[in-house]
């Protein structure tokens, strides 16, 4: 299981992998899911940016692993890879799980110390994304 | 008082002629006879506690050394108020030789009276002075605060009292000795720290907590200087204001948390609000107090920190509790305290909110107090600053000079702060209370700032039910019936792993459970006589092959196998009964047929899974092609449709 956030011009702002070998193929995975991200982002059509869901669902499957993406309204991206053998996972669970990234992002946001677009380095979020990847693995 | 007769060593020379220089009458002119070795042993403790040039000893020193000589602490004051130290106002020689003789006095059992020490005494003890903790507190059984290195020694000797545990401050000591070395301040140093320690002891005795106060004093030791500005600012307070000893006696309850905030503190968080927000019950923006805590010269990171700790609400702007939770993490920090992973108890807003009634009550005076403070913190910062070599100084001077920040040493003093170790045991406790805090803080929040995503989130889940989950097997050849032969496929594969380990099983320790362990029932059989047995068994062989007739395969199998066993089974029980003697030989033949047989069915068993997932195999590689196909139809397609995408 693998989080990654990235900003709108697609670079990391944080990554995150359980279990820890293999991190460059889930990395790979993520990069290459950012294309799918902005596919979809592009697909739904500029006027209608605000009906636009956050949520962007399962990416692609691919024989091992899920990926999962979800957008804010300020193009900041999360991607999550999840085992596919991992069936337990739900669409809502993972919508939830996004949810809370998402406002936990929020959280680092009104740190006035935090400039947008740096690497995240807050241990509220990081113990957050732990406790959620504990459930899922 | 005078030295006795001045030992062999040049510096009890020195300090012969220094000690009758200083003398100044003290104790009424009384001779103190020094034996030699009390000379030499004297003159080295003193000039330990203070290097040669100074004339007085350090009080740290000095208290450090007292508290070695693990006398409880009223002796230590009492010997203090005896060698006349409290009148001077410092250990100069003579009051540092007398006090010396009246510890091994005290050690002796006599009492603290200039009388005891005529007598001839041995030498005092004192514990070895080194830094090392374990070796500074002594034994166990002696818990008279050995522990700490406080520059008050007579502040400290009212926490003698109190045990202490776990304080393991002994790298501080190191910083200590510099305030030995101060030119100018020593003598109104210690002359303060007396008069503090008084006001201390009055108030201090009454307590009776184990842990809190020689704790916060014990945090004096790390910032050493600051400490002394502390003693300074409390004896200022109480001399000035006697309400302000009730202040302190409170605070002082609080003072077991180095996370807990006294009313100084307090008073000077709040007018720091005040100086960026004059409202109190209003924020301070974001931006405002990252300008204000910058100044603080913490790193970024450690800032972000602490404000991801303090604004507990998460709305970007801190409330005047959140901002004394704020400010007083950059003073622990400052202090040299690591910064916790959640918002200690005493932080919390709440907490804050409802001890924060009290002092703006007293919020007038301390005004007041506050401009007068700096004046009088001012020269002694100055002074203290050239001594310290801890990394406030640059901060104090810088600070200094910004002007705005004058009061911040004076209340690094004044923080109470603790052992961390000692309070992160308290804080683990506390971690789930604090938990739940956060969480119920957050949803406040929650509310107002993800009311948008959680309507498009519930927008979205509302509607669509789930959609059926695909089925285990693929979902795409459902066309094909493979289901069903996989099902088939999986029933076979099933039934036919099963009974090869029974088969295995059986040849093992006896003949009796040699049966298959689905024939339970034939165990007793094979113990009864054989001849029935025979009989027995093979009839309830036939049973269990009736019995499973949802596993045609696998009747069908047992038959076999039942077939080939029978024969084999019979000669070999018509064998045991026969020669029960040779029992041992008929197992292991039996063993090794039974383990053919069993190989034999298992090899047939995999041989028809095998069959069956070749089947599979090819039928789903079918499938795989055909969509592949359809794929490569379904990309030209899209190809041709899309327009020409330049690269």
């Amino acid at each position: 299981v693998s989080i990654i956030c990235s900003s709108p011009q697609n670079y990391p702002l944080y990554i995150r992998s359980v279990p820890t070998e293999n991190e460059l193929k889930f990395h790979y995975t993520v990069h290459t899911s950012l294309d799918v991200v902005d596919e979809k982002i592009s697909a739904m059509g500029k006027a209608l940016v605000d009906q636009r869901e956050l949520y962007l669902g399962l990416l692609y499957p691919t024989e091992d692993y899920k990926v999962y993406g979800y957008v804010t309204n300020s193009k900041v991206k999360f991607v999550m890879v999840v085992d596919s053998s991992n069936t337990a996972l739900r669409d809502n669970e993972i919508r939830s799980m996004f949810r809370k990234l998402h406002n936990s992002y929020t959280d680092i946001m009104c740190n006035p110390f935090y400039n947008p677009g740096d690497r995240i380095h807050s241990r509220a979020f990081d113990t957050m994304v732990n406790s959620m990847m504990m459930q899922v693995c | 008082m005078e030295q006795g007769p001045a030992g062999g060593s040049a510096a009890a020379a020195a300090a012969a002629a220094a000690a009758t220089v200083t003398t100044t009458g003290g104790t009424g002119g009384l001779l103190l006879p020094l034996s030699e070795s009390e000379q030499q042993r004297y003159s080295e403790l003193f000039s330990r506690c203070c290097p040669p040039p100074e004339a007085a000893a350090g009080g740290s020193s000095v208290g450090e050394l007292f508290r070695a000589s693990q006398l409880p602490p009223d002796t230590l004051h009492q010997i203090t108020e005896v060698c006349g130290a409290k009148r001077v106002g410092y250990f100069g020689p003579a009051q540092f030789y007398l006090a010396l003789k009246l510890i091994a006095a005290a050690q002796s059992g006599f009492p603290v009276r200039i009388e005891s020490i005529k007598n001839e005494l041995p030498l005092p003890r004192f514990m070895a002075l080194k830094n090392d903790s374990e070796v500074r507190y002594g034994t166990p059984a002696e818990l008279h605060g050995v522990k700490f290195q406080v520059p008050h020694a007579t502040s400290e000797k009212n926490s003698y009292k109190r045990t202490d545990e776990g304080d393991k401050q002994e790298p501080k000591s190191p910083p200590m000795s510099p305030i030995c070395s101060p030119p100018a301040s020593p003598s109104t140093y210690q002359r303060v720290s007396l008069s503090y320690g008084y006001g201390k002891s009055r108030s201090g005795l009454e307590q009776q907590h184990g842990a809190p106060y020689e704790v916060r004093h014990s945090t004096h030791q790390q910032d050493g200087p600051s400490s002394g500005n502390y003693g300074a600012h409390c004896s200022t307070l109480n001399r000035s204001l006697s309400a302000e000893r009730e202040q302190q006696e409170s605070s002082s309850h609080y003072s077991d948390d180095p996370w807990r905030i006294t009313e100084e503190q307090r008073d000077y968080y709040i007018n720091q609000f005040r100086s960026l927000q004059p409202d109190l019950n209003s924020f301070i923006s974001g931006s405002v107090a990252k300008n204000f805590f910058t100044k603080s010269k913490l790193p970024i990171p450690e800032l972000s920190h602490i404000w991801e700790l303090s604004d507990v609400d998460c709305d970007g702007a801190l409330t005047l509790p959140e901002f004394c939770a704020a400010f007083h993490l950059v003073v622990a920090r400052k202090n040299g305290y690591q910064l916790p992973e959640t918002l200690p108890e005493t932080l919390l807003p709440e907490y804050l909110q409802a001890a924060s009634l009290k002092p703006l009550r007293d919020c007038t005076l301390f005004d007041s107090y506050s401009e007068s403070l700096p004046g009088n913190q001012q020269p002694r910062d100055f002074s203290r600053m050239e001594k310290t070599s801890a990394e406030e100084v640059p901060d104090n001077s810088t600070l200094l000079q910004d002007g705005k920040k004058d009061d911040k040493p004076a209340l690094k003093v004044s923080t109470a702060l603790k052992t961390i170790p000692k309070e992160f045991q308290h804080l683990t406790v506390k971690t789930a209370a604090q938990e739940s805090n956060a969480l119920k803080a957050r949803p406040r929040s929650r509310s107002y700032s993800s009311t948008s995503i959680e309507d498009a989130m519930k927008k979205g889940e509302e509607p669509p039910t789930p959609p059926p989950r695909p089925q285990k097997s693929h979902s795409r050849a459902s066309s094909l019936d493979l289901n069903k032969i996989f099902q088939q496929g999986t029933q076979a594969v099933r039934s036919g792993w099963l009974p090869p380990p029974p088969p295995a099983l059986p040849p093992r320790p006896s003949v009796s459970q040699a049966e298959q362990p689905s024939e339970v029932e034939l165990h007793p059989q094979m113990n009864r006589p054989p001849s029935q047995a025979e009989e027995n068994s093979s009839a309830k062989k036939e049973v269990v092959l009736a019995q499973p007739p949802s596993k045609p395969a696998r009747r069908k199998l047992r038959t076999e196998a039942q077939g080939l066993e029978t024969p084999e089974l019979s000669p070999t029980i018509n064998v045991t009964s026969s020669l029960p003697a040779a029992k041992s030989h008929l197992p292991v033949q039996k063993q090794s047929s039974k383990q053919k047989r069993a190989i034999q069915t298992a090899i047939r068993k995999n041989k028809e899974a095998n069959a069956v997932l070749a089947r599979l195999n090819s039928e789903l590689q079918q499938q795989l092609k055909e969509v592949h196909k359809e794929r490569i139809a379904l990309e030209t397609q899209l190809e041709q449709l899309r327009p020409v995408t330049v690269l």
